[in-house]
């Protein structure tokens, strides 16, 4: 089947991009428009990973034994906030499952507006969304006694790379909200397939007190990998040896999950009714 | 941008043997549609006749399997850019963001068209103003009854100012004032010009707003032409009663059948039933009350009248209009569960009946 963007209006180049880009960016708008009005939406993506924060830190804490400088808090910081990072998305395929529902893609998809500006306002506004999570919860970590020890730049590294990680879950969960496209399921188990990847992995626990048929998931888990280099960013040190193997596997799998999932996306945009 | 010379002759939607099928099931199984510039299609049908499905194809939400359809001379599929430019859709349910005011909503909209800042203001106002939602502009639309949110979702397909309007059952939904006023928002917009195609389930909608009627069943058209036209095909008038105990409008059928021209429809639920009698108007009306005095069949409500769009429907089909049909909606692979209105039997699409002419006493 072809696909539905004719080419009889085919405006230039340099005008289509100015188009995309001022369409995702009133689309983008539209979020930040829907928060301002509603913070409690945004209240509700950073009170759970707080919660988490408080509940390893103090409860569980004590009792998970790691090698990192500066003792559990380290270790915890950089793996609840890359979990975190995917947790927002939540919203992501939840806004998207409504809208179709709605009716607001189709009004949209009806209009001569860029064909990626949909997706792309979406990402972006959440993107933010997921940033300010991520900024509040270092703050977080900072009063209940997580540093930085590697410097500046490093730190900065992490939330970016905390970030992408954030972008390329992102996708899936655009692609699992518009391919199951009913709120109510995607809150129920459209996304239920994050605890695993995320608890089963270095996020929390040292991977080696895990039973073996579990380590071997969790060593090959992205989730580790990007975990293991954002605490190599952190933390530096005794560190510093592992951050290679872990970012360039990272990147690995992220170009992955961006190569299969940004299509994949589009095509559930696309049909989506 | 490839316009027709001589505006008026080319229709401005023109569907030829448009198909349609999800997996097993044929949406749409040929059909074809015809629509002047500046006047009213109204495309009648029950749940599942195909009704969305060919909406969503016009407005370039769906690919047809084969057939064309032309929109303001552009072809839906290949040039469907050029369409989206001229069309307005609102769906069956309010596309509007909730947590926004419904200033912002149209804002939102007009940046989307590319308008200035300025033209967005003031075409948002514009259209607040025009329906009636001036004093609520402020508001987040979360707030709004069921009536207002749906002209706010008519406002939004108009920001565009589009040549051809889509109204998916518009009026599904809403209570009795909230229709009402849609259909004099909808009158209005007619006579500035605009094109439109409106799909129902409400016979008397299409009654009131249309100038041209299309039938939907099962994906076909089964019938065209004007309102008036369509009763003319029932072949005259229409007897009808109510039968208080439901058990026995079996025996109420059985004794006026041979009164009527065709079968009686008799409907366990309500416990009316309707007979086509043709020109024998008043006689057949005598006639029906011997016959039900002799089978001892009590009624009440016994009248004459006009055919209304339900007859048509039925003697079409052979089924009431608002009859149990699959959901056209579950049928879709990809449904995306939005509650269809479950209102079947409603009692206002009856509301034509009480036009009725003379009571039998």
């Amino acid at each position: 089947m072809t696909a539905i963007t004719g080419s009889a209006w085919a405006p230039g180049l340099g005008s289509r991009i100015r188009w995309g880009v001022s369409d995702t960016l009133a689309l983008t708008r539209r979020s930040l428009l829907v928060w301002l009005r509603v913070p409690a939406y945004l209240v509700f993506t950073v009170i759970q990973p707080v919660i988490f924060v408080l509940l390893f830190r103090f409860v569980f804490g004590g009792a998970i034994p790691v090698d990192v400088p500066g003792g559990y808090v380290n270790f915890l910081m950089p793996g609840i906030i890359a979990q975190s990072a995917a947790f927002a998305t939540f919203g992501t395929a939840i806004v998207l499952a409504q809208e179709l529902q709605k009716g607001v893609i189709d009004r949209l998809k009806s209009m001569p507006i860029a064909r990626s500006a949909v997706l792309t306002g979406r990402l972006v506004a959440d993107t933010g969304r997921m940033l300010i999570t991520i900024l509040i919860l270092v703050g977080v970590g900072y009063a209940v006694g997580f540093r930085f020890l590697n410097g500046f730049g490093p730190a900065v590294a992490m939330v970016v790379l905390a970030t992408v990680f954030g972008v390329a879950i992102a996708c899936i969960s655009a692609f699992t909200g518009l391919a199951i496209g009913d709120e109510e399921s995607v809150q129920a188990f459209g996304l239920i397939w994050l605890f695993p990847l995320t608890f089963v992995s270095s996020a929390f626990v040292p991977i080696a007190t895990m039973p073996g048929w579990l380590q071997a998931f969790a060593n090959h888990n992205p989730v580790t990998l990007v975990v293991n280099a954002m605490r190599a960013m952190a933390l530096g040190g005794p560190l510093e040896p592992t951050l290679w193997p872990n970012l360039w596997r990272s990147m690995l799998w992220l170009a992955g999950i961006f190569i299969v999932f940004v299509p994949l996306a589009v095509r559930a945009y696309r049909r989506a009714s | 941008m490839t316009q027709f010379n001589g505006a008026g002759e080319q229709p401005a939607i023109l569907v030829e043997g448009l198909t349609k099928s999800f997996g097993q099931v044929h949406a749409l199984r040929g059909i074809d549609l015809s629509v002047p510039r500046g006047t009213v299609l109204g495309v009648l049908g029950p749940n599942g006749a195909g009704k969305t499905t060919a909406v969503r194809i016009l407005t370039t939400l769906l690919v047809p399997d084969g057939g064309r359809a032309v929109v303001e001379g552009h072809d839906v599929v290949r040039e469907a850019p050029a369409v989206r430019r001229s069309i307005g859709l609102a769906g069956q349910s309010a596309a509007i963001v909730e947590e926004l005011t419904g200033r912002e909503n149209l804002e939102i909209i007009g940046r989307l068209y590319h308008l200035s800042r300025a033209e967005t203001r003031s075409r948002a106002a514009e259209l607040l103003e025009q329906f009636g939602l001036a004093d609520a502009a402020n508001r987040t639309a979360k707030t709004y009854s069921g009536g207002m949110q749906r002209r706010l979702d008519l406002a939004a397909s108009l920001v565009g100012r589009p040549r051809v309007l889509f109204l998916d059952e518009p009026t599904t939904g809403l209570d009795p004032r909230g229709r009402l006023g849609m259909w004099d928002i909808i009158r209005s917009l007619v006579a500035g010009g605009t094109t439109l195609l409106l799909t129902t389930q409400y016979l008397d909608e299409a009654d009131e707003l249309a100038n041209e009627i299309v039938v939907i069943d099962h994906g076909l058209v089964i019938a065209a032409g004007t309102s008036e036209e369509l009763k003319n095909r029932v072949g005259g008038d229409v007897i009808e009663f109510t039968v208080p105990e439901h058990g026995r409008i079996a025996e109420a059928a059985a004794a006026i059948k041979p009164i009527g021209e065709g079968e009686p429809h008799a409907d366990p639920e309500t416990g009316v039933v309707s007979v086509g009698v043709g020109a024998r108007g008043s006689d057949a009306l005598i006639e029906a009350v011997r016959a039900l005095d002799a089978a001892g069949v009590a009624s009440h409500g016994l009248a004459l009248r006009r055919p209304s769009l339900d007859d048509v429907f039925l003697a079409l089909t052979g089924h009431a209009a608002e009859d149990e049909q699959p959901n056209e909606r579950r049928r879709r692979p990809r449904g995306r569960g939005r509650a269809e209105d479950p209102r079947r039997g409603d009692p206002e699409s009856r509301s034509s009946r009480d036009d009725t002419a003379k009571a039998a006493s």
